[in-house]
C-alpha cells in the first residue's frame, strides 16, 4: 500500500491534496510527469500528475478535482489509509531550460499540473509570469504556491469575485502585447488550453499544452491515450503528455474524453447513493 | 481383423466436454470444462507409447509425452505432473493454449490414420487435478548461490525464467509493469479460454518457491538495467513482450468506440471491464461490432464482444480463409458462438455520428491476386466494389509491435530494424554483458510455449554465467 501522510481539502472540498509515500517514484519524478494510481482490488486506474514531490523524504503529492466515481472514492481516502497501487513517473518530463521570458497560464486544477513546471522555469533562471484563473474565488488553488514561483502573477475569475473579471485569455493578450515572451506553457480545461493556442498563434510564440485524455496502462502498450499531433497519431502516456499546442486536435481530444459519460455517470450516481456523499 | 482389434481395441479421441455455444456465448466461464478421470485414463490408453516420440519433437519444450500419458493410463496423476514440470512449469496454462493441432499432436502417429492423441487435453487434466488436490507439493530446490537475478515483465517468458533459476538456487525478483503479473494471460487472453485464477495459482506456486514480486515497476521509466545492476543484480532477463498496438491508419479512426484489441481486452480481462460498475474500468458494450483481423487476437476479442451482450459480431478479414492465422479450435469456437465472417474485405473509413461515436464502415471488397514474398495470395482490392457495414464498436485486431519503453532506454542493447531485441537463439544473451532476452520482444508476437521455451534457454545459460562466467 501507499500511505497518505497528509492529506488537504481545497477549493471548497471540490479539490484534494494527498501526500504519498512512494519513495521509488519520489527519487525519480521530474516536473511534467504522472502516476497511475488504483485505489482498491475493483478500482480504476487514473492518471494524476505529480504535482509535487521530496526525494528526500520519499513523497509526492498529487491535487485532483472530484469529478466522477474514482475521483470520489479517492476523496475518501484519510491519513494513514492509502492506494494499493501507484505506478510511475510516467511521461516525459517537461524540457526545462534557460529561454527567457516564459508565461505560465493555468486554468481550474490545471494549476495543479502547472506549479512543479513553473518552479522548475523560475529555478532554470528564467523571467515567469503566470496566469491562473478558475470560476471563482473559492475555487482558486495554489495561489501562494505559485505567487512564490513567478516572478509576476495574475489572477483571474470568470464571476470577478476575485482579482481580474474575465478568462485568462484577456490577461495573456495584455502580457503578449506587453513583453517578449518566448514560451507560453499553458494548462487547464481542454477549450482553455484551444483558445490560449489560437491566440499565442498569432503571436508566433511556442506554447506547451498538457493533454490529459483518458488513459489505461500508461506505457505505451493500450493506444486509448491517442491524440492527433500535427496530424499523426500520438500516444500521450508515452510521447507526451505535454505537446506543442498550436498542433494539438483538441476537438478530437474532446470528443474521446466524453468516451464513457454516460456509463460514468451512473456510477457516480449509484456510488453518491450509496455512500450518502454530495 | 479379427485378431488386431482384440490386441488393441480402437479407442475413438475422446471429446472435450464444453459449455453448449448458445448458454456460453452470454457467460465469462470457460468454454471446455476439462476431463474427467474416466476419460482422462481413456485417452491415455490411445497413446501407443512410441519408442520414438514424434510429438516429443513437436513441443517447443520437449515435455515427456509419453512417460506422463503413460503415467495418467495407470491412475498415477501425481507422477504425471511431475514428469510434466521437469520441462513445463505452467502445464495448465499450455493444456488450455497450445496450438496443438501444430506442435506435439500434429506429429503424432496416432493421428496419420485417425485423431491424434488428445496431448493438451491431458496435460490440462493432470494439471488441474493438482491444482484442486490441495497438495503443497513444490519442486526440489538447490541450496542458495547469493545469486541476485532481476526478470523483467511476467509473462510466460519471465515466469518461466524465475521458475527455473529459483529452483536452481537464485534470489530471484520480478519486475512488472502492471498491477498484476502473467502478462498476456491475464490482460490478453480472456477468462473464458484460460481462468485468471489458474494463472494466479502458477504465480503464487513460484511465490512459495521463494519469488520476489515487484509491480507497478515499468522499468526503463522508474529504474534503469543499469540501476538494477548497481542495486546488486547478478544478471537481468528481459521479458516485456511485443505490447505496441497497430491501428488501421484509415480516417476516423479516433472516433469514440474504435479500441485497439489491446485496450478492448485488457479493459475487458485485466480491469475487469464485463463486471462494471462492481468494478470500476467501464467498457463500451456495442450491440453491432466489427472486429479487424484473423488471429487469436480477434477470435478472442469477437467472442469477448458477444459475451458484452452484442447482436451481432463480425470478423472483417483482407485475405481467404485459408489464411487465417488463428487456431482452427478457435474459429470453430466463434463459428458456433454466432461469430460472423467477411473475408476478402477491407476496411476503408469509420464513419461518425454528430456526437463523434462511430456508425459505420465503409468496406472495400477484395479478390485473390498473385502470390506475394510470404507465398499467399495478395488481396487485392474490387474497384467500385465500397460499401457500407453499420457498428457501434469496432476492434483492430492486426497484430502487435515492439515496445520502445524499455528498449530505448539502454543504448547497450542492440535491436533490430523492427525494435525487437537482437539474442542469441541458443543462449538468449542481448549484446549487453549480464542481460538475456526472451518471448515476443525477441520474436515479435508468438506463443506461450515458444516465450517459455526461449526463457528455459535464457535460464541455463544465466545459470551458467552465475557459475561459471559470461
Ligand atoms: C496525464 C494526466 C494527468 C492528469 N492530472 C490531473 C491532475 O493533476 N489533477 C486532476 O484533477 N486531474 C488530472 N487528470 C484528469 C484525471 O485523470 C481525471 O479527472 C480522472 O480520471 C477522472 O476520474 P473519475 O472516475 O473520478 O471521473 P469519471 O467518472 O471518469 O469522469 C467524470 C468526468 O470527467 C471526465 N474525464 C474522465 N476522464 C478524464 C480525464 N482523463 N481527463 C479529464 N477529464 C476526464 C469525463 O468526461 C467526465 O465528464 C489527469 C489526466 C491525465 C491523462
Ligand atoms: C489476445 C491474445 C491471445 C493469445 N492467444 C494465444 C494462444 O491461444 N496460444 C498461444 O500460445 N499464444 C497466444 N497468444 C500469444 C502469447 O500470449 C504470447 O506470445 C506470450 O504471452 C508472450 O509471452 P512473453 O512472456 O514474451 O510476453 P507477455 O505475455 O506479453 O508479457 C510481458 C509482460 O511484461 C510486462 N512489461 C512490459 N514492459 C515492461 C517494463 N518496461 N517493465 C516491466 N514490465 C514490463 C507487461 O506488462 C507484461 O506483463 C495470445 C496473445 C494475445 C494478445
Ligand atoms: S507444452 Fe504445449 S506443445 Fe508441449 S506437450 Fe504440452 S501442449 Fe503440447
Ligand atoms: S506420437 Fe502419439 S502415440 Fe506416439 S508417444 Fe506420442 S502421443 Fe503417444
Ligand atoms: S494509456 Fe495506454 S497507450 Fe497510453
Amino acid at each position: 500500500m501507499f500511505k497518505i501522510v497528509k492529506r488537504e481539502e481545497m477549493a471548497q472540498g471540490t479539490v484534494i491534496m494527498n501526500e504519498i509515500e512512494a519513495p521509488r517514484i519520489a527519487a525519480k519524478a521530474k516536473p511534467g510527469q504522472f502516476v497511475i494510481l488504483k485505489a482498491n482490488e475493483t478500482g480504476e486506474r487514473i492518471p494524476l500528475t505529480i504535482s509535487d514531490s521530496d526525494a528526500e523524504k520519499g513523497t509526492l503529492t498529487i491535487i485532483y478535482m472530484v469529478v466522477g466515481k474514482s475521483t470520489a472514492i479517492f476523496k475518501e481516502l484519510q491519513v494513514g489509509e492509502g492506494f494499493q497501487d501507484v505506478i510511475g513517473p510516467l511521461g516525459k518530463p517537461t524540457h526545462i531550460e534557460k529561454l527567457g521570458n516564459v508565461v505560465c497560464v493555468g486554468g481550474g486544477t490545471g494549476v495543479a499540473v502547472l506549479y512543479p513546471i513553473t518552479r522548475a522555469f523560475k529555478e532554470a533562471e528564467n523571467k515567469v509570469i503566470s496566469i491562473i484563473g478558475s470560476r471563482t474565488k473559492d475555487l482558486l488553488i495554489l495561489e501562494d504556491k505559485m505567487k512564490a514561483a513567478s516572478d509576476e502573477i495574475h489572477v483571474c475569475t470568470d464571476d470577478g469575485s476575485y482579482g481580474h473579471k474575465g478568462f485568462v485569455t484577456e490577461v495573456l493578450k495584455d502580457v503578449l502585447d506587453n513583453n517578449k515572451i518566448d514560451l507560453v506553457v499553458a494548462i487547464g480545461p481542454v477549450p482553455m488550453m484551444k483558445f490560449v493556442s489560437k491566440i499565442t498563434e498569432t503571436y508566433k510564440v511556442k506554447t506547451l499544452v498538457s493533454l490529459n485524455p483518458i488513459m489505461i496502462d500508461g506505457t505505451g502498450m493500450c493506444g486509448g491515450c491517442r491524440v492527433s499531433v500535427g496530424g499523426k497519431t500520438q500516444f500521450a502516456c508515452v510521447d507526451g503528455p505535454e505537446f506543442d499546442g498550436h498542433q494539438v486536435d483538441y476537438d478530437g481530444l474532446m470528443t474521446r474524453l466524453r468516451a464513457y459519460q454516460e456509463d460514468e455517470k451512473k456510477a457516480y450516481d449509484e456510488h453518491c447513493r450509496l455512500t450518502g456523499a454530495k | 481383423m479379427a485378431e488386431k482389434s482384440a490386441k488393441k481395441e480402437k479407442i475413438a479421441r475422446q471429446p472435450m466436454p464444453e459449455q453448449p455455444a448458445d448458454v456460453r456465448r452470454r457467460n465469462f466461464e470457460e468454454v471446455p470444462t476439462g476431463y474427467t478421470t474416466e476419460t482422462a485414463v481413456l485417452e491415455a490408453q490411445r497413446c501407443l507409447q512410441c519408442k520414438k516420440p514424434a510429438c516429443v519433437s513437436g513441443c517447443p519444450v520437449g515435455v515427456d509425452i509419453p512417460d506422463f500419458i503413460k503415467s495418467i493410463a495407470e491412475n498415477d496423476f501425481k507422477g504425471a505432473i511431475r514428469k510434466i514440470w521437469e520441462k513445463n512449469s505452467l502445464p495448465a496454462v499450455c493444456g488450455r493454449v497450445c496450438p496443438q493441432e501444430i506442435q506435439c499432436e500434429g506429429l503424432c502417429i496416432v493421428g496419420k490414420k485417425g485423431e491424434p492423441v488428445a496431448i493438451g487435453n491431458l496435460e490440462r487434466f493432470v494439471a488441474d487435478m493438482e491444482r484442486g488436490s490441495g497438495s503443497d507439493e513444490i519442486p526440489a530446490k538447490a541450496s542458495p548461490t547469493g545469486k541476485k537475478v532481476a526478470v523483467v515483465g511476467s509473462g510466460p517468458a519471465g515466469l518461466t525464467v524465475a521458475g527455473d533459476l529459483l529452483l536452481k538456487g537464485h534470489d530471484v525478483t520480478l519486475f512488472e509493469a502492471f498491477h498484476k503479473t502473467g502478462g498476456v494471460l491475464v490482460y490478453g487472453i480472456p477468462e473464458f479460454r484460460l481462468p485468471k485464477d489458474i494463472v494466479a495459482s502458477e504465480v503464487a506456486m513460484l511465490e512459495k518457491i521463494g519469488l520476489k514480486i515487484e509491480c507497478n515497476m515499468v522499468v526503463g521509466s522508474i529504474v534503469s538495467i543499469d540501476e538494477l545492476f548497481e542495486e546488486g543484480y547478478d544478471a537481468v532477463f528481459i521479458g516485456v513482450g511485443a505490447g505496441l498496438p497497430r491501428f488501421l491508419n484509415i480516417p476516423g479512426e479516433d472516433l469514440i468506440g474504435i479500441y485497439s484489441a489491446n485496450e478492448y481486452l485488457t479493459r475487458a480481462n485485466l480491469m475487469k471491464g464485463y463486471l462494471f460498475p462492481e468494478y470500476d474500468t467501464p467498457i463500451i458494450r456495442g450491440k453491432n461490432v466489427i472486429v479487424f483481423g484473423a488471429g487469436n487476437v480477434s477470435m478472442d476479442s469477437a467472442r469477448t464482444a458477444m459475451r458484452l451482450g452484442a447482436d451481432r459480431v463480425r470478423i472483417v478479414y483482407r485475405r481467404s480463409r485459408e489464411e487465417m492465422p488463428a487456431r482452427a479450435a478457435e474459429i470453430h469456437h466463434a463459428e458456433e458462438e454466432g461469430i460472423e465472417f467477411h473475408l476478402l474485405t477491407a476496411p476503408v473509413r469509420f464513419i461518425g455520428d454528430e456526437d463523434g461515436r462511430l456508425k459505420q464502415l465503409e468496406g472495400l471488397k477484395m479478390e485473390l491476386g498473385e502470390p506475394d514474398e510470404s507465398g499467399r495470395r495478395r488481396p487485392v482490392p474490387i474497384e467500385g466494389s465500397e460499401f457500407l457495414m453499420d457498428c457501434d464498436l469496432a476492434v483492430v485486431a492486426v497484430g502487435a509491435n515492439a515496445n520502445p519503453l524499455l528498449t530505448q532506454s539502454d543504448e547497450e542493447i542492440t535491436l533490430n530494424k523492427w525494435g525487437y531485441i537482437v539474442a542469441d537463439e541458443e543462449t538468449g544473451k542481448t549484446t549487453k554483458k549480464g542481460v538475456w532476452a526472451g518471448g515476443d520482444i525477441v520474436t515479435g508476437s508468438a506463443t506461450v510455449i515458444l516465450a517459455m521455451g526461449a526463457g528455459r534457454k535464457a535460464a541455463d545459460s544465466i545459470h551458467e554465467y552465475l557459475t561459471l562466467g559470461w
